[in-house]
């Protein structure tokens, strides 16, 4: 196979100089200084017709429950990655292999929110073997493989209410940790006063196991914690890799106005979670296993339906009931919301949403304070460490709502910072502010291109901006959410692009694009079709009845189906057309729409079978295409089902090519 | 924008464009034994043996060889029979009687590299010409393809 172009800078800078040239040549300069910026802003993000980008980003969708790819640093959209909502463009989450996906415990979810993509790591670096990301609403994290850019796995979370604090990876992708944002009863359906919060109310952080070779999930166990709400996390790195970090809000007790209620206390709390101490007591057996009701939803093999694999129990450590230390908490000031690690593993950057500083911890600080027993308190077994002896430095002057921090590998960090709108890059040396720069507007998430790992390169930063009010020509009330692109290689940062993205990015990631391009599929290998109702051979093309059940096996090629002439379909029937896609060559798709079907239409990909389930109500002639624009004969892709009454005696029959 | 730097920017672009010329050729990423060439002449070999992986004779063995046979109909039941009929033509030319049309080693390069005959073949681009739609590389491996001539050849032989 040969390998993909990848963009190289020089072909960058080359490129940006024609787009000056030609845009002086055309119009002229308009103001010296636009000019420049302008021109050197243009060819930095210009990547030529035909060329690729440096690095794939991956964003949420936030409540459009999706994953959008994109190329950096041209920002165009590469794809629309549907996980955690039904999509009409692929026919994901309406095609019967895909609908068990969306099963929960709460049954069919067809719609929900998700957050923070973060792709797998070996040695605290993306590796891009995967790519985890979690529904905050119905709580669940699924993963989509980057051969295929197709969501393979979801798996529920019991005992969570909003599982925010996700989708992070530990350093070798051990585990993917979840989190609950709201505290809510472990039992499950409990049926108790919401005021009995501080009794009945628990907190659940989860430690969900991933197999190396495969990717699937397991949920290892569950640490039952104080009811406060678990924001965010990250894992820790080098150093600090058995560790995983939470940031908690609400060490108030708050149940109602949290904005106010839970804005109380000046400090709340970092929890640090000595992860592999944790999976050492449960492998003891110092676990509990407590009944609870999730969704496991997973394909067998390389095609098929997913299956729902319902599990009926969860292992969970209660720090109440364990002596054994394995949670401290931080105090943190003040309702911090991110929390991140620097490349080296040693400082702990909370991001005091409410707090006139950015607070950062030491890691090394950390372990010496549990060593000298500098603990202030104990909460529910879990000792609370001194302030003043894990602490290594506050940012002074970060402006209001610092939320995020990314790191370049030089020395520097980089926060959002909402309230003030800004983007501020300060030393992890000094502790100072060096630079800031604005956002548009209202910035939640940024992410430096590898800054989370223990090697950014650190060549870009997006900023996820919450609101676009009038960066674009206006579409409305409601506009697209927007994001920036910025330049920090050099001392100060530089506003690159700025273009409106696809849902509510919370969150993004980047993987330079040759760790990646070699191993993207181009085709589903039709050897490898184990789909129960694949037609691998064009002469087994047919239809079968098992009583009110018609199985159509039909082959899509351009420019035609087989078979494309059915009848003996009668009222009443529930009929399944297994469209398997028999071409070969990459990018060529055929679909199929038949009309008056109530559940859209399937578009499988070459090599892929999939299936749509059709219930006709009516007697009549159904016509059927393909969607798809696949060849000159396209319009040619059609055939026609008669549906006969229910009583009728038609025969079952179906045919090809004669006329 | 300064003098100098506006020459600059001129150096830029007549390098630019240097570069562009510098670059072209084919960079297409099919994963396939695809090779488009854009020759226009034509080795003696291609004209007759066509254009691809194939680039020199085959051993073709008089004696069939009948388990070569059963995979080449496997392959071909699973890749290439919802286009072709062995008798009378369908979506692609019938190939019942293709061995007599072709040598082994043309169909192998057309099994092989579909586009690149179909682009650059006198014989493909007239085909493409008749039947108006593009034979797809189906991801046959250069052995695959050998056996689908063996069951060719013996479905030729035989009927
Ligand atoms: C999507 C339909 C399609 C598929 C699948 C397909 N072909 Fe073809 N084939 C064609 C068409 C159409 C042509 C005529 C050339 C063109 O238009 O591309 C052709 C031409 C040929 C020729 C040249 C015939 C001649 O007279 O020289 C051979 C040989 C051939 N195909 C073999 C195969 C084999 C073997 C396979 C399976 C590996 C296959 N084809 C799969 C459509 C197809
Ligand atoms: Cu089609």
């Amino acid at each position: 196979m040969k390998k993909q172009k990848t963009k190289t800078l020089r072909g960058l800078l080359l490129g940006g100089g024609f787009v000056a040239v030609a845009a002086f040549l055309f119009t002229g300069c308009p103001s010296q200084q636009g000019m420049m910026d302008t021109g050197d802003a243009a060819q930095k993000v210009y990547v030529a017709p035909g060329e690729h980008d440096e690095y794939y980003g991956f964003f949420s969708g936030g409540y459009s429950g999706q994953l959008s790819v994109w190329g950096l640093p041209s920002s165009r959209l590469l794809k629309v990655i549907p996980v955690f909502s039904q999509d009409p463009e692929t026919g994901y989450g309406y095609s019967e292999e895909t609908k068990p996906l969306f099963e929960t415990s709460y049954g069919f979810i067809p719609w929900d929110d998700s957050h923070h993509p973060h792709i797998s790591q070996t040695d605290g670096d993306a590796d891009g073997r995967w790519i985890f990301i979690n529904a905050n609403n119905t709580p669940r994290i699924a993963r989509i493989d980057l051969e295929t850019f197709e969501t393979k796995e979801i798996l529920e979370l019991p005992n969570t209410g909003g599982n925010h604090a996700s989708s992070f990876v530990t350093s070798n992708t051990e585990y993917v940790i979840g989190g609950t944002r709201f505290s809510i009863p472990y039992e499950t359906d409990l049926d108790v006063p919401i005021d009995s919060y501080s009794d009945e109310f628990r907190g659940a952080l989860s430690f969900i196991a991933v197999d190396q070779e495969t990717g699937m999930m397991d949920l290892d166990f569950q640490i039952v914690v104080p009811p406060y709400n678990y924001d965010l996390g990250r894992a820790g790195k080098g150093p600090s890799a058995d560790w995983v970090f939470f940031t908690t809000y609400n060490t108030e007790e708050a149940h109602t106005m949290l904005e106010v209620n839970a804005s109380r206390n000046d400090k709340d709390f970092i929890a640090a979670v000595n992860w592999r101490k944790a999976a050492e007591l449960v492998e003891q057996g110092h676990g509990e296993t407590i009944s609870a009701e999730y969704y496991h939803n997973y394909y067998e093999g390389k095609q098929g339906y997913a299956i729902n694999d319902v599990k009926d129990q969860v292992t969970i450590l209660d720090t109440r009931e364990i002596d054994d230390e394995f949670i401290y908490y931080l105090p943190t000031p003040k309702s911090p919301h991110g929390v991140d690690i620097d490349p080296t593993g040693e400082f702990i950057v909370g991001g005091g949403k409410l707090a006139t500083v950015i607070p950062v911890h030491s890691f090394s600080n950390m372990l010496q304070a549990i060593e000298d027993g500098e603990i202030e308190e104990y909460i529910d077994g879990i000792p609370v460490l001194n302030y003043d002896a894990t602490i290594a430095g506050e940012v002074e002057n970060p402006g209001l709502g610092p939320l995020h921090t990314e790191f370049d590998g030089r020395g520097y960090a980089y926060t959002s910072v909402y309230i003030s709108s800004e983007i501020v890059k300060w030393s992890l040396e000094t502790f100072e502010v060096v630079d800031r720069i604005d956002a548009y507007y209202s910035i939640g998430h940024l992410m430096i291109t590898g800054g989370d790992t223990v090697d950014p390169d650190a060549q870009y930063m997006i900023g996820l901006t919450k609101t676009a009010k009038d960066r674009y020509l206006p579409t409305g009330p409601k506009q697209n959410h927007p994001a920036q692109l910025y330049d920090i290689s050099g001392d100060r940062m530089e506003l690159l692009l700025d273009f409106p993205t696809i849902g509510e990015p919370h969150y993004a990631q980047a993987i330079r694009a040759d760790k990646i391009v070699d191993q993207v599929a181009q085709i589903y290998e039709m050897e490898e079709n184990d789909h129960p109702h694949a037609l691998l051979r064009i002469a087994d093309n047919r239809v079968e009845r098992e009583g009110n059940t018609v199985h159509i096996y039909m082959g899509a090629t351009r420019s035609h189906f087989r078979p494309d002439n059915i009848e003996g379909i009668k009222v009443g029937d529930t009929v399944y057309i297994h469209l398997t896609n028999l071409e070969q060559e990459w990018d060529v798709v055929h679909g199929v729409a038949i009309k008056g079907a109530n559940n859209a239409e399937i578009l499988p990909a070459p090599g892929q079978t999939k299936t749509l389930k059709w219930e006709p109500t009516r007697t009549g002639i159904y016509p059927f295409y393909c969607t798809a624009f696949c060849s000159a004969l396209h319009q040619e892709m059609q055939g026609y089902i008669r549906v006969s009454a229910e009583d009728s005696d038609v025969d079952l029959a179906w045919r090809t090519g004669t006329n | 924008m300064s003098f100098l730097k506006l020459v600059s920017r001129f150096v830029l672009l007549s390098t630019l464009l240097f570069a562009l010329q510098a670059c072209g050729g084919d960079d297409s990423d099919q994963r396939s034994a695809q090779t488009e060439t854009e020759e226009p002449g034509l080795t003696e070999f291609e004209l007759e043996h066509g254009i691809g992986p194939i680039t020199e004779r085959i051993e073709v063995d008089d004696e069939i060889d009948q388990e070569l046979v059963t995979q080449g109909r496997n392959i071909y039941e699973m890749k290439c029979e919802m286009c072709h009929n062995m008798e009378g033509r369908m979506v692609g030319p019938e190939l019942g009687n293709v061995m007599e049309r072709r040598s082994a080693e043309f169909v192998m390069n057309f099994i092989l590299n579909p586009s690149g005959m179909t682009n650059n073949h006198p014989v493909g681009q007239e085909l493409l010409q008749e039947y108006m739609t593009s034979m797809p590389f189906q991801n046959v491996k250069e052995d695959e393809a050998r056996a689908i001539v063996e069951f060719l050849r013996d479905y030729n032989q035989n009927n």
